[in-house]
């Protein structure tokens, strides 16, 4: 009603003046200012939580700067070179793309098989892929600390299982590759059902008659699998592998809650402390914001020199 | 081929999956429902009897309701800013003429891959200095607006709105703002529906920054989980009977909405 009542109002208005009238020019200021008001808030919020935090890091990483001193003296690039000579942080970095790797590459060869079991004709199909989701939606926190009942060295569940076939106990914490396992084996849980959702509506989106046209050629449906979805799922499978890779490589909750009460050190030896737990712990344990903010600065440019280096692949793999 | 029933292998093969996808669940149930002293070393999969003691002793042991007041206090602003100013600025981009436009949803989108979680130093040096440390404002206003939210609003409304619609309303000499309120908020309304679920699951979930930024008084139920295990860590039937509890929560939204998360996350593929 509102409509039809102001189109007679302007008709009117237009009638009776001859220049623009006030309606029509604070519409036109309307047109041209809104659109930036609109889209403000996100530039707002970006800026002064996201990119100013991140530029001023790099600022805090060239001073000497401890939590509470009054004049934090500038170093220059004393703290990173402090920082390529130290071994818990090269440690780190191993641990963070070990655990990337356990995780990343198990994780999509078992999605693409759950995605094209998904894929068949199922009853209740909404039902099953419920059922896979159900790691995603849990709360990260909660299901660490269940992983790590389950993985505890001494009456962990894991280990019974494994003792009872003969295999015997391993400690999952204190060794590496036991504690990396452990902990890639949660993200594994958490995403593995996700990822294959992803793949599965890439599988659907793949025309029909392809497959009409395999069928007639005698093609069987493994060599269907591997010579015409495969391919064809490219795309979708590098845009799950950086997605992944952006979230991996800053990996924290899993870690910082494997060991009951283990503190921020990623266990007694550092065997599984990644990159952003040893920032953690610099910063907020050792209080030393200098120091931590080289180590954020440093893991800003792994993590964008890897997404971009993704990137290039994929544009090249998508043509 | 296509219309063919699967074998019971395929049905097999997917129930194991999704077994082991519920049985983290279930064993934290079964921990926290038993006494802690029968926890050496035998197990069965039979629940006990201690699962409400328990949970009685989470509430005694960490500040729990208030935990969970303060996570739905948090997740709630978050979703409706969120979804309210992904919408806004969604429309903008998808609908609207403006000098610019092409470059700033460039940069949009060049944002989705920066790491802003590295930032948290000075994020924390400047919450300490408003005095919003340890306060529900220091983990709400930096998520008010997410790059993720205006690309997926953008993205739909794309496609929702019919241009001619806006230009019609603005003839009829509708504000760009009521032109968004009546047609545009409307016809987003299944999108921002699932931005809105998605952006509550992540906001519940999210643990570095609370961590950093909130103390054990004043925890959401994130933080509050830590502290419950990093100071009861032999107490596994008291820790575990906190995450149970967290997790209900959690489970109840799924089973609510599960059909639309799923969806969500299918149409997400196709369109990112």
């Amino acid at each position: 009603m509102t409509a039809t009542l102001s189109k007679v109002d302007r008709g009117r208005a237009q009638e009776a003046r001859p220049r623009p009238p006030r309606r029509y020019r604070l519409s036109n200021l309307d047109t041209k200012v809104s659109p930036y008001l609109f889209v403000a808030p996100f530039f707002v919020l970006f800026a002064t939580v996201g990119l100013f935090p991140l530029l001023y890091t790099a600022y805090v990483s060239l001073f000497d700067w401890e939590v509470g001193a009054d004049e934090p003296a500038f170093i220059g690039l004393e703290n990173y070179r402090t920082l390529f000579q130290d071994d818990q942080f090269w440690n780190a970095l191993f641990n963070t793309f070990s655990i990337f790797l356990l995780s990343s590459l198990p994780q999509i060869v078992v999605a693409v098989v759950l995605a094209a079991l998904l894929n068949a004709n199922l009853r209740a199909r909404t039902g099953w892929r419920m059922g896979v989701l159900l790691p995603y939606v849990a709360s990260l926190v909660a299901l660490t600390i269940i992983f790590g009942n389950l993985f505890g060295p001494q009456y962990g569940l894991v280990n019974d299982v494994l003792t009872a076939v003969g295999i015997g106990p391993i400690d999952w914490q204190a060794s590496t590759f036991g504690s990396h396992v452990a902990i890639a084996s949660m993200v594994n849980w958490r995403w593995t059902g996700y990822n294959a959702l992803i793949v599965l509506a890439a599988m659907q989106a793949i025309p029909r008659d392809v497959y009409e046209a395999a069928v007639v050629d005698g093609a069987s449906a493994l060599r269907q699998f591997f010579s015409i979805t495969l391919p064809l799922l490219k795309p979708t499978l590098i845009f799950v592998v950086i997605t992944s890779t952006i979230g991996g490589l800053q990996i924290f909750t899993e870690p910082k809650l494997f060991e009951p009460s283990g503190g921020s050190g990623g266990g007694a030896e550092h065997q599984y402390q990644t990159v952003v737990l040893y920032l953690y712990q610099s910063a907020f344990q050792g209080l030393d914001l200098g120091y931590a903010s080289a180590i954020a600065w440093v893991l800003f440019l792994v993590v964008i020199t890897v997404a971009a280096l993704n990137f290039f692949i994929t544009r090249r793999a998508v043509r | 081929m296509t219309t063919r029933r699967p074998s019971f292998v395929i049905y097999g093969l997917l129930g194991a999956f999704v077994l082991g996808s519920a049985f983290p669940f279930y064993w934290s149930y079964l921990v926290a429902s038993r006494d802690n002293s029968v926890l050496t070393g035998d197990f069965t999969l039979i629940p006990g009897g201690n699962f409400f003691s328990n949970a009685m002793r989470v509430f005694d042991t960490i500040p729990f309701w208030k935990a969970l007041g303060n996570s739905f206090l948090v997740s709630g602003t978050v979703t409706l800013s969120v979804v309210l100013l992904s919408t806004l600025a969604g429309f903008a981009f998808a609908k609207l003429r403006f000098r610019g436009r092409g470059v700033l949803f460039l940069f949009v989108v060049a944002t989705l891959a920066v790491p802003t979680q590295l930032g948290i130093i000075p994020l924390y040096m400047a919450m300490a200095e408003f005095g919003w440390a340890g306060e529900m404002e220091a983990v709400i206003v930096p998520n008010l607006v997410t790059a993720f939210g205006v690309f997926w609003m953008r993205q739909y409304l794309l496609d929702a709105i019919p241009d001619e619609l806006v230009e019609a309303a603005r003839m009829d000499g509708c504000s760009l703002w009521r032109t968004f309120w009546h047609v545009a908020l409307p016809a987003a309304r299944p999108a921002a529906a699932m931005l809105g679920v998605f952006t509550f699951m992540q906001s519940w979930n999210d643990f570095l920054w609370p961590l950093v930024v909130l103390n054990a008084d004043n925890p959401t139920l994130q933080v509050a989980l830590e502290k419950l295990q990093s100071g009861y860590y032999v107490d596994y039937s008291l820790v575990l009977a906190g995450t149970t509890l967290a997790t209900i929560p959690v489970l109840i939204v799924f089973l609510v909405l599960g059909r639309q998360i799923v969806a969500g996350v299918m149409q997400g593929a196709v369109k990112g």
